[in-house]
């Protein structure tokens, strides 16, 4: 390898990326773009459940009872209805996440201190918005009835000392449940691996389809050199994504970054590397930029959304696909991302991943220097 | 101009289906990714790590953590016995949640007084965590509901009546509230537009790159027949992958499907004139396949992501929610999940389908207009 003509590949493509602003634009605007979608506007928290009430029973108990909806700050939307086509077509057109039917036996029930039950319809084909809007009212609904029971009790001239049991969680790492940072670290590795995707997926190959690689083939530059040398502008790239990432995860959405800047930069240099690789390998491999561009698809940006435990938990999968995401890179990142974002944790819990991440890098940009020499010769 | 069209035809059919490789990615890939995301894709939360740490080591202590267990949603991994392995385990993500019961808890417990078990919760999953909390929340109530009754027995005397107020929740259309019926048939929409949308615009800026446009500009062939010869092969080939999905969905996942399948059909029919119109759209503004691809990625994501498919619309800010209304996977999530689990037809749905059938028929014009002026 010799590093002038390293240096001349290099600066080809650097001129051809510049001379190509739209892809550097593109380059820069989509993960900005990512970040933003991310860190603006999409939450898996529910803080807004829209609830329809159907009081059959109409009494003060039952008043009561859904004055507490009203005060909980979740469930702040309220309709009132009296019949049962209201909450299904409510349902039906998503004005309603949950409808209580209140029985006209209620307020008997209360009275005369047994169990009274209030029917609560959920809209089920959202399920995981469901099951948080279900945890809601179940924790309104408890927190009412026992005090309904404590008071029935003093009443009654029953002991004061009724039995309870409560709950008092400490979140560690995310004491407000922010969503935003779960997803933010992991969107590093996401963005890392799109511009893998999208940029040198299709960088070798395109010299291919337009016929120009029969020019570079007449020069005295071999393949090693040729790789290394078109890698160079799509890590510059990528570093630049990685620098705007934090930047903008640091002073825009106060993302709490509580562990070593240094350690976050070198474990990304080194994924970065196998990203690009990876996107250098399917380049060389591939005979069509339209194949290219599907296989990147494949290996890189939907595993790197979905396998890498970025939004949906691996611990949920099942067992072949967890065995599956072990040979994901992005997973091994994400886990890294979140432990240096959020639990401070430093190379002695994340050696392993990190050993992988350069396995990764070295196997990958070695096999992708490989498969190209066999085709030049 | 059936002919010219036909010949169009044949050649578009010939250069998509030639290449055993392209085959593959436009059938055999969608399906893979349609079982994976089916696998992977899910929010359910269940079978969550739990450490147990008992300091108090009491008949309560010991059913309260039993009672864990036996939920169905903790799975209890270890206990623990030593309190610097409550952090080594949460930071190393072995569990995901660690039960803590203090001394004296059940002796507080017996004397009637109000005792409290902490949930040391890993928060870096905020939704998994809320989850978890109301989880154990219902667990610990049910609990003191027990030990109550089994208290006032004991005490001798009338039981006393006391007056409980419980939900009985009913799902409707997902009866376990499974998050994969929510999921699958939504990849349906997202497939459908990476194929039609990204393929067909880097299939004519192929020919551009190439240089084959010239050829096929010097041929008789019209511009409308050349833009239909281009879109007709990804129409059918969208159809394709929704009857393949669709299958895979109903036979594999077991998803339900409730509603009209012509009207799934109609719904795409209407879906694919948005996407095609921008793949036609985005190929008159690239010269090259890589610049292709990026500007149709830079419209797939926001796409994606602010559909609904899994970040809740209801949830964004108020100005994003307005900008969702321009997005086509949107209506056509809609009209997916109403089609699968509702099933509810045209009289529920028909505001979304006159919302993508104007959105499409006014994407798909502009597209034409631009694409008449770039070759000419």
């Amino acid at each position: 390898m010799k590093l002038q003509r390293i240096k001349a590949v290099a600066k080809k493509e650097f001129l051809h990326v510049l001379r190509d602003p739209r892809s550097l634009i593109m380059g820069i605007a989509i993960p900005l773009l990512l970040l933003f979608l991310f860190g603006y506007a999409l939450t898996l928290d529910v803080d807004n459940v829209p609830l329809i009430v159907w009081d059959q029973s109409d009494s003060p108990a039952s008043r009561e009872f859904v004055s507490r909806f009203s005060g909980s700050r979740y469930f702040s939307q309220q309709r009132h209805t009296d019949n049962y086509r209201e909450i299904e077509s409510a349902i039906d057109r998503r004005e309603a996440l949950i409808a209580h039917v209140i029985p006209v036996d209620f307020a008997r029930h209360i009275g005369s201190g047994e169990k009274a039950p209030v029917q609560a319809i959920l809209d089920g084909s959202d399920p995981n918005t469901a099951t948080i809007a279900l945890g809601y009212a179940e924790a309104v609904t408890r927190s009412y009835s026992r005090e309904i029971s404590l008071r029935q009790a003093l009443r009654h001239g029953g002991t004061t000392a009724v039995a309870q049991l409560d709950v008092r969680p400490r979140v560690w790492f995310n004491d407000d449940l922010i969503s935003r940072n779960y997803s933010y670290p992991g969107l590093i590795a996401v963005i890392m691996m799109v511009i893998a995707a999208l940029l040198t997926s299709l960088t070798v190959v395109r010299e291919w389809e337009t016929g120009t690689m029969e020019q570079l083939i007449s020069t005295p530059l071999r393949g090693p050199e040729l790789i290394v040398g078109k890698l160079i502008p799509y890590f510059t790239i990528g570093v630049l994504d990685l620098l705007l990432s934090v930047l903008v995860g640091e002073f825009v959405f106060a993302v709490p970054l509580r562990g070593s800047l240094w350690l976050l930069f070198g474990m990304s240099v080194v994924f970065l590397v196998g990203a690009l690789s990876l996107g250098m390998l399917i380049s060389v491999t591939a005979r069509s930029q339209l194949l290219a561009s599907q296989f990147a698809l494949v290996a890189t940006m939907l595993p790197a959304f979905l396998l890498s435990g970025f939004i949906f938990p691996i611990d949920n999968m099942p067992l072949p696909i967890q065995g599956i995401t072990h040979i994901i890179t992005a997973r091994y990142f994400v886990t890294i991302l979140r432990g240096i974002y959020l639990k401070d944790v430093g190379l002695d819990v994340l050696a392993g991943e990190a050993v992988f991440l350069a396995v990764f890098a070295v196997v990958v940009i070695t096999l992708a220097i490989r498969k190209f020499r066999k085709k030049i010769v | 101009m059936f002919e010219r069209l036909k010949a169009m035809l044949i050649k578009e059919f010939i250069q998509a289906l030639r290449d055993p490789r392209m085959r593959f990615v436009l059938f055999v890939v969608p399906m893979v990714q349609t079982v994976v995301f089916g696998y992977a894709v899910n929010t359910d939360v269940k079978h969550v790590a739990t450490a147990i740490f008992d300091l108090d080591n009491s008949a309560e202590s010991r059913e309260l953590a039993a009672r864990f267990g036996k939920s169905g949603y903790f799975d209890v991994k270890e206990h623990i016995q030593l309190e610097g392995r409550v952090r080594e385990a949460v930071d190393r993500g072995e569990v995901k949640a660690v039960l803590r019961l203090n001394r004296g808890f059940g002796e507080t417990l017996r004397s009637g007084r109000a005792a409290s078990l902490q949930l040391i919760l890993d928060g870096t999953d905020s939704n998994t965590a809320g989850i978890v909390l109301s989880y154990a929340g219902k667990i610990a109530a049910s609990y003191g509901d027990q030990l109550r009754v089994t208290r006032a027995g004991r005490e001798g005397g009338p039981p006393m009546r006391v007056a409980t107020v419980e939900l009985e929740a009913r799902a409707w259309f997902n009866e376990n509230l499974e998050s994969r019926n929510f999921y699958v048939p939504a990849i349906i929409a997202n497939i459908v537009l990476i194929i039609t949308m990204l393929l067909s615009s880097m299939a004519v800026v192929r020919e551009k790159e190439i240089g084959t446009i010239e050829q096929i500009i010097v041929t008789p062939i019209r511009r409308g027949e050349f833009i239909l010869g281009k879109t007709i092969p990804f129409v059918l080939i969208g159809f394709a992958d929704v009857a393949l999905i669709t299958a895979i969905a109903v036979f594999w996942f077991e998803v339900p499907i409730r509603g009209s399948i012509p009207l799934l059909f109609g719904g795409t029919a209407l879906f694919l004139l948005s996407t095609l119109g921008m793949g036609l759209l985005i190929s008159t503004v690239s010269r090259t396949q890589q610049q292709a691809m990026m500007s149709a990625f830079f419209f797939i994501f926001p796409a994606m992501l602010l559909s609904g498919f899994a970040f809740p619309i209801e949830n964004m800010p108020e100005a994003i929610q307005w900008l969702t209304y321009a997005n086509p996977l949107r209506y056509y999530l809609v009209i997916i999940r109403g089609i699968f689990l509702k099933g509810v037809g045209a009289e529920v749905l028909w505001p979304q389908l006159a919302g993508l059938a104007l959105l499409g028929s006014t994407i798909f014009f502009i597209a034409v207009r631009r694409f008449h002026k770039t070759l000419s």
